[in-house]
C-alpha cells in the first residue's frame, strides 16, 4: 500500500452556517425577546448551543430564527426572565 | 544497557507506557488494574515521567479525557479491567470513531454479579466492534514490548485507530516474572514523540468533531475504519520485525505458532493459556500425539489469511477460551474461527469453553481437551464445557 494513494474520511469538518439546511423549521416553541427588560448581559449569546444569537455593537442580542431550534435555554439563562418562549403558529 | 527486573505484568503496562512516553494519563481504579496506574502516578510524582495525571471521576471520564487529550496532540494512555470498561464503553467507541491512537491497558477480569475479580475474556470480548486494535499478552514481558509496539500502530497514519493490550488478572497482572527493560533512548528511536496525522485541537483552526452526519456520509466513514483496521495487520507484522531487530524480541506478529508445522492437532487460545498450550502440546507428542499451539495475540484486527494458511490442512482444531457469548454458540474466538473458515477447509473446529471467573486451567486439562475432542471424532455440539461440575 503507497501512503499517496491512502486518505481517510475523518469525522471532523470545517465550521459552516446551515450544512444541512435551515434547522429553524425545526421549531415548536420560538424564543421572543423584550428588549426593555434585557441587561444586555450576553448570557443568552454565551449559552445558545447553535450560535444563533448574535450581538450587535451594543451588545443587544439579536435571534436568528433562521437556525434557531427553539431549545429554550436561553430563556432559561436569562437572570431577568426577559426571553419567553412563546408557541409557533402551525400552517 | 537494558536491565532485568522482576515485575508484575501490571508494572511491565506501566513501565511499557512510561518508556512510550504517554504525556497524559486519567485514570479510575479497579481491581485487578489499579498498580498500573499507581506505578504511573509514582512515576510522575516523582518527576521520573513528563506527563499529566488526571484523577478522572469514572472511567467513563477516563476515555473522555483521553480522547481530548489525544485530540490535542499528546500520547494518552489509560488501564482499566471488566465493570471498568463497560462502563468506559461508550467512551471506547468514541475514541475509535473520533481516529485517535490512545492506548489502554485492559486487566481482562470477568463480569458480575456474581462478584469476582479473576480472569476471563468478556470485558474486553464487548468491544470487539469498537474498532480498538486488541492485542492479548501470554507474559509479563510481551506487555511491556506490546505497549510500545501498539502506539506505533496505532499512530501510523494508514491507521490512526486507538489499541488495547489485554493482559490475564493475576495470572499476569499480580504475578512477578523477570521483564528485560529497554534502554529509553533505542525506545526513543522506534516511538518517536507523537505527532497528529489526522487532524489536531486548535483554537487557531477550529474544527467541528464527530458533528451530525446523515446516512449520505456515515457508512463511508464506517468503511474507512474497516480499511484501516485491516491496514494493521501489515503494518503489526512490519512493526514487529523493527521491534525486533532493536530489541531482539518477537511475540509472533498476529498468531504465535508452536509446533504447527508437522501437527495434526491444534490447540487454538488467546492469553495465557497460550502459554499453557505449549507446555500441552509436548506432552500430548510425548504420549504421540501429534499437537502444536497456535496463540492468537491479535483479536482485532482478526488474523485471516495467516489463520487460513496455518490450519487448513489439520485434523481438528481445538478452540479453548475464557469466553462464552451467553445464549451464542461457543466463545468469541471460537465462533468467529468458525465463520472465517467455512467454505475453505473441512477441518473439524472443536470449541471448549472454561476458565471463566479464573477457574485455573493448566496444560494438563488442555491436554485431556485435546484427547477428548480426538475421542470426539467430529464436533457434535457447537461447543462444550470442560471442567464444569454440573450439567
Amino acid at each position: 500500500m503507497e501512503m499517496a494513494d491512502f486518505f481517510h474520511i475523518m469525522p471532523v469538518s470545517k465550521p459552516s452556517v446551515g450544512a444541512v439546511g435551515k434547522t429553524g423549521t425545526w421549531r415548536v416553541f420560538k424564543p421572543i425577546i423584550d428588549h426593555e427588560k434585557c441587561t444586555r448581559c450576553g448570557l443568552c449569546w454565551i449559552y445558545c448551543p447553535d450560535e444563533s444569537i448574535e450581538l450587535k455593537e451594543d451588545d443587544t442580542p439579536k435571534i436568528n430564527y433562521d437556525f434557531c431550534k427553539g431549545c429554550g435555554i436561553c430563556s432559561d439563562v436569562c437572570p431577568v426572565k426577559a426571553i419567553k418562549m412563546e408557541a409557533e403558529e402551525i400552517g | 544497557m537494558a536491565k532485568w527486573e522482576m515485575m508484575t505484568g501490571n508494572k511491565a503496562a506501566a513501565v511499557g507506557a512510561k518508556l512510550a512516553r504517554v504525556q497524559v494519563i486519567p485514570a479510575y481504579p479497579i481491581t485487578p488494574q489499579t498498580t498500573i496506574v499507581e506505578y504511573l502516578s509514582k512515576f510522575v510524582e516523582q518527576g521520573e515521567l513528563k506527563a499529566e495525571f488526571i484523577r478522572v471521576e469514572s472511567e467513563h471520564s477516563a476515555m473522555a479525557a483521553c480522547i481530548g487529550a489525544a485530540a490535542g496532540g499528546a500520547r494518552a494512555f489509560t488501564a482499566t479491567s471488566s465493570h471498568g470498561l463497560l462502563l468506559m464503553t461508550e467512551m471506547v467507541f468514541w475514541a475509535a470513531g473520533a481516529r485517535l491512537p490512545i492506548g489502554m491497558a485492559v486487566v481482562n477480569r470477568a463480569l458480575a454479579p456474581p462478584w469476582n475479580i479473576h480472569v476471563e475474556h468478556t470485558d474486553s470480548h464487548s468491544q470487539r466492534d469498537s474498532g480498538f486494535i486488541q492485542f492479548y499478552a501470554k507474559d509479563n514481558q510481551e506487555v511491556l514490548d506490546t505497549i510500545i509496539l501498539m502506539y506505533k500502530v496505532a499512530e501510523d497514519e494508514r491507521v490512526l485507530l486507538p489499541a488495547m493490550i489485554c493482559l490475564d488478572g493475576f495470572i499476569l497482572s499480580h504475578t512477578y516474572m523477570p521483564v528485560e527493560i529497554p534502554d529509553q533512548e533505542d525506545v526513543d528511536l522506534f516511538l518517536p514523540p507523537y505527532e497528529p496525522k489526522g487532524f489536531l485541537l486548535d483554537p487557531e483552526e477550529p474544527l467541528t468533531y464527530g458533528s451530525l452526519t446523515l446516512p449520505e456520509h456515515y457508512m463511508e466513514m464506517r468503511y474507512d475504519i474497516q480499511r484501516s483496521i485491516e491496514s494493521a495487520r501489515d503494518l503489526i507484522l512490519k512493526y514487529s520485525k523493527e521491534y525486533e531487530e532493536i530489541f531482539g524480541r518477537y511475540h509472533g506478529g498476529l498468531l504465535e505458532l508452536y509446533k504447527v508445522e508437522d501437527a495434526d492437532y491444534l490447540l487454538i487460545s488467546m492469553g495465557t493459556l497460550g502459554e499453557e498450550a505449549k507446555v500441552a502440546a509436548d506432552t500430548l507428542r510425548r504420549e504421540g500425539i501429534k499437537a502444536g499451539a497456535v496463540r492468537v495475540r491479535v483479536f482485532r484486527p482478526f488474523p485471516t489469511e495467516t489463520f487460513v494458511n496455518t490450519v487448513s490442512e489439520k485434523k481438528a482444531l481445538i478452540v479453548v477460551e475464557r469466553h462464552l457469548s451467553l445464549g451464542g454458540i461457543g466463545g468469541a474466538l471460537g465462533t468467529e474461527l468458525k465463520a472465517l473458515l467455512y467454505g475453505k477447509t473441512d477441518v473439524p473446529i472443536f470449541n471448549y469453553v472454561t476458565g471463566l471467573g479464573g477457574r485455573d486451567t493448566t496444560y494438563i486439562d488442555l491436554a485431556k481437551i485435546v484427547k477428548h475432542s480426538i475421542k470426539t471424532g467430529r464436533p457434535k455440539d457447537n461447543y462444550m464445557w470442560y471442567n464444569l461440575k454440573m450439567g
